[in-house]
């Protein structure tokens, strides 16, 4: 069963975490993702979950983390100079394969830049923005209704692989109302509990420790310095660094084929549009308007990690097309992955390319 | 729980603390008072940033964790508020709690957040080797203050009260029976409470600054704090509060509306 | 078949949420796709609010006005700034009172403003008097679909001034109509 709605973006976002069972947030009011946090201080009180206003961006990351590991599922939502504020902590999470969820709703930067319009800028700042090698998981919502499922699995994806997650949405998505079919209930894939007397960070063949829920008596250390499958911290030995750094980027990399989430629109056209969020109504819109079977497409709700595989779907490709609200992050990313051309088309300021404009670009390849 | 020693991961021994160092002091009287408390490990977290006083909770049995710098506050804050019946405790330093941390702090206190913060002043950063913090006191020797600080130092015991914990309080690593009865008064306070504890750093601050051992340099302690007491008399009298000296002891108690206080 | 209905006036009369109620009726009660969308700026009052309607029988995949075919308008900034330039074949439903100026293409001039103060006694219900007059004179809706969408969406005890509001815009609008037939 499911009832329609005619929602906001970002409320659906939230009401998708709700429905996963979310039940903590901590957030920094900040332009366009505020109404996630403002719809979450509504119902969670009402739930018997928390809503807490930090101080800041650094403290509402820290927070999740810490909700996190009472076995709370847990998750912020910012948008560009916060996202930059809370990078530091998103490395701890990585380090401490904390599950959490971050809602990034892109606006155009550098720095405070365009608090009002659609970007999609920190797609590699999601990836690579944290020092050190990591590896995250990262999903891109083109609709109000996947802002609602894409948010609702983040948290499964999050806490089956213990990475944190981000949903990275744009201010188009999150600011458009449209009608959604709002489900009774949605998949939850819960994280695995770490079994009595097992060691905290030592995992089996995915990669994946189980979790040692605090309060529980497993008397964890949990520390962002490198640790051994004790958690004890050991910083000076290469190899439990190596050994370490590799299983958590390995964990996600090696589990990308069965985490993959893509569309396939004509798998035998020659010119190929890729893209994934809000550019993606425009290519949906252009390959119908042009209805021609030479002009396909590849659209991702899972870009992270990047399915280099779903590229070689399309043997007869000779280009890709990447239309993105920056000038080129994925564009970049899958050029590395094939030896046909990769062609970015990047609009920035805050509109989305027009179908019309699209479809010209194609034509030009056909 | 008979003993504080029960509560020590054994196997992490030996730890990373200099000869002479105040932490292990206030780490041993936190733990005292915890187990006053009848509190037991599965129940008990212990929070820290970065900094030599954060790495005591890898120490402990109990679940814990040592976070990025100058955060460990807002971490606690998401597990005390998801887990009220949990007691959560922070330890912490000067240059982690009101350097970079120093937002965090206050905005504690102001929410009132029901945890302990166990603050090691030790008055520099000694796990990076000696630089100057919030706290160095006016004229003191440190790597990045090498002609003296120039500086005036954050009162920490003033601005929780300022900012408003429920219990806040100062103490030395020599007065050892009273500051574990203010941790254990702290533990015992709903809302926020916090225990300044003056330490010595022998290798970081003592040699530059003309205390060559621990022995002075809590010798010193000893003789630079004044009991809260005959400060406030002396206030009251109009009498000049010696620049040289600090007053210890309560700062305040009080009952101040308070956040994650577990439900009766 | 799409349409595009531009929606314009200042901060504070309500044009944010007229949108939303018209695409929730779309949406909702009529079964069709729509979308609405609106210009976000730093100013919470005053100033000119835009805000758009996509309103659609298959889904509606790029989400943003290109070529408005409808527009409403309540204030002569809003005018200048979102409605001067509107094409030949396009309509417009305008506050009388408080857009001074005419557009060149078809449009219905409705004392929204006036008729809320005076006859309603609420100039707040203004905006949604010029929905229904939008009703009336485009169909956009049902008249069904869009009495639902603003029950759904106005606050509790104004419902029966709101259905007024409704009602008197209907009103307006097929008298306006008529006027120009006549």
């Amino acid at each position: 069963m499911t009832r329609l709605e005619f929602w906001q973006g970002n409320i659906a976002c939230a009401e998708g975490a709700l429905a996963a069972g979310c039940r903590f947030f901590g957030g920094y009011p900040i332009t366009p993702s505020t109404e996630v946090a403002e719809h979450m201080a509504r119902r969670l009180p009402k739930i018997g979950g928390v809503f807490v206003q930090m101080e800041d961006e650094l403290a509402s990351i820290a927070s999740v983390i810490g909700a996190s590991w009472t076995g709370t599922r847990s998750m912020t939502a910012t948008s560009g100079p916060g996202f930059s504020l809370m990078m530091e902590n998103i490395g701890y999470a990585i380090m401490t394969e904390t599950p959490c969820v971050i809602v990034n709703v892109q606006r155009g930067g550098p720095s405070t830049g365009q608090p009002t319009r659609a970007s999609q800028g920190d797609m590699m700042q999601c990836r690579f923005g944290s020092h050190g090698d990591s590896s995250i998981i990262a999903v891109s919502p083109a609709s109000v209704q996947e802002m609602y499922e894409l948010t609702a699995k983040a948290f499964n994806l999050a806490d089956r692989y213990r990475v944190p997650t981000f949903v990275m949405a744009d201010e188009i998505i999150a600011h458009m109302r449209e009608r959604i079919e709002v489900p009774d209930t949605v998949e939850i894939v819960e994280r695995r509990q770490l079994e009595k007397g097992a060691l905290p960070f030592a995992a089996g063949e995915d990669g994946v420790p189980g979790f040692p829920t605090f309060g529980q008596g497993h008397g964890v250390h949990v520390t962002g310095l490198t640790h051994d499958e004790r958690g004890y911290p050991s910083s000076t030995d290469p190899g439990v660094h190596d050994r370490l750094v590799r299983r958590l980027v390995g964990k996600v990399e090696e589990a990308r084929h069965e985490m993959a989430d893509y569309e396939v629109t004509n798998p035998d056209a020659e010119v190929v549009f890729v893209s994934y969020g809000s550019p993606a109504r425009s290519v949906k819109q252009t390959v119908r308007d042009m209805d021609d079977e030479r002009v396909g497409s590849l659209r991702l709700r899972v870009v992270w990690p990047f399915p280099d595989f779903a590229l070689h779907e399309f043997k007869n490709a000779r280009v890709f097309l990447v239309p993105e609200l920056n000038l080129g992050q994925i564009a970049r990313e899958a050029a590395r992955h094939t030896a046909v051309p990769v062609v970015p088309i990047p609009e920035l300021g805050g509109e989305l390319h027009t179908p019309a404009q699209l479809a010209e670009i194609a034509e030009g390849y056909l | 729980m008979k003993d504080f020693r029960e509560w020590l991961r054994e196997d992490r021994m030996p730890h990373i603390y200099c000869t002479g160092c105040g932490n292990g002091t206030v780490i041993n009287c936190t733990l005292n008072a915890v187990n006053q408390m009848g509190w037991e490990p599965e129940n008990t977290v212990f929070i820290s940033g970065i900094g030599c006083s954060s790495r005591a909770p890898g120490y402990i049995i109990t679940d814990s964790l040592h976070t990025t710098h100058g955060r460990a506050i807002p971490f606690a804050t998401g597990v005390k508020l998801c887990r009220p019946d949990l007691h959560v405790v922070v330890f912490t330093g000067d240059g982690d709690l009101a350097a970079i941390g120093g937002n965090h702090f206050i905005h504690a206190c102001r929410r009132n957040i029901d945890l302990t913060v166990v603050c090691m002043n030790n008055y520099i950063y000694g796990m990076t080797g000696g630089q100057g913090s919030p706290c160095t006191p006016l004229g003191a020797i440190s790597t990045t203050t090498p002609y003296g600080c120039d500086e005036a130092p954050f009162d920490l015991a003033s601005l929780a009260t300022a900012a408003g914990a429920n219990y806040v309080s100062r103490w030395t690593s020599y007065h050892v029976k009273e500051l574990t009865r203010a941790v254990k008064a702290g533990l015992e306070t709903p809302g926020l409470s916090f225990i300044e504890a003056m330490v010595q750093c022998p290798t970081g601050y003592g040699r530059r600054n003309k205390l060559r051992d621990a022995r002075l340099m809590v010798q010193w302690m000893r003789d630079h704090s004044v009991l809260m007491k005959k400060w406030k008399q002396m206030e009251a009298e109009g009498r000049p509060l010696p620049e040289d000296k600090f007053p210890v002891g309560e700062f305040v108690r009080r009952h101040r509306p308070a956040m994650g206080v577990p439900e009766e | 078949m799409r349409h595009e209905i531009r929606f314009s006036g200042f901060g504070g009369q309500g044009i944010i949420l007229s949108a939303v109620i018209l695409g929730r009726a779309a949406a909702i009660y009529d079964e069709k796709y729509a979308v609405q969308t609106q210009v976000y700026g730093p100013e919470a009052r005053g100033g000119a609010s835009m805000s758009a309607v996509v309103i659609d029988d298959e889904p509606v995949l790029y989400p943003e006005v290109t070529r408005p075919d409808i527009y409403v308008i309540m204030s002569q900034e809003g005018f200048l700034k979102y409605g001067a330039r509107a094409p030949e074949d396009a309509m417009m439903i305008l506050d009388d009172g408080l857009v001074q100026d005419r557009p060149r293409c078809r449009h219905y001039p409705i004392p929204a403003t006036y008729e809320a103060k005076f006859t309603l006694n609420r100039v707040i219900v203004a905006n949604i008097v010029m929905l229904g007059a939008l009703v009336a004179t485009t169909r956009i809706v049902s008249r069904e679909a869009i009495e639902k969408a603003v029950l759904d969406s106005v606050p509790k005890g104004t419902e029966d001034l709101n259905m007024r509001a409704l009602k008197l815009g209907f009103d307006l609008g097929t008298r306006s109509m008529q006027d120009e037939t006549a």
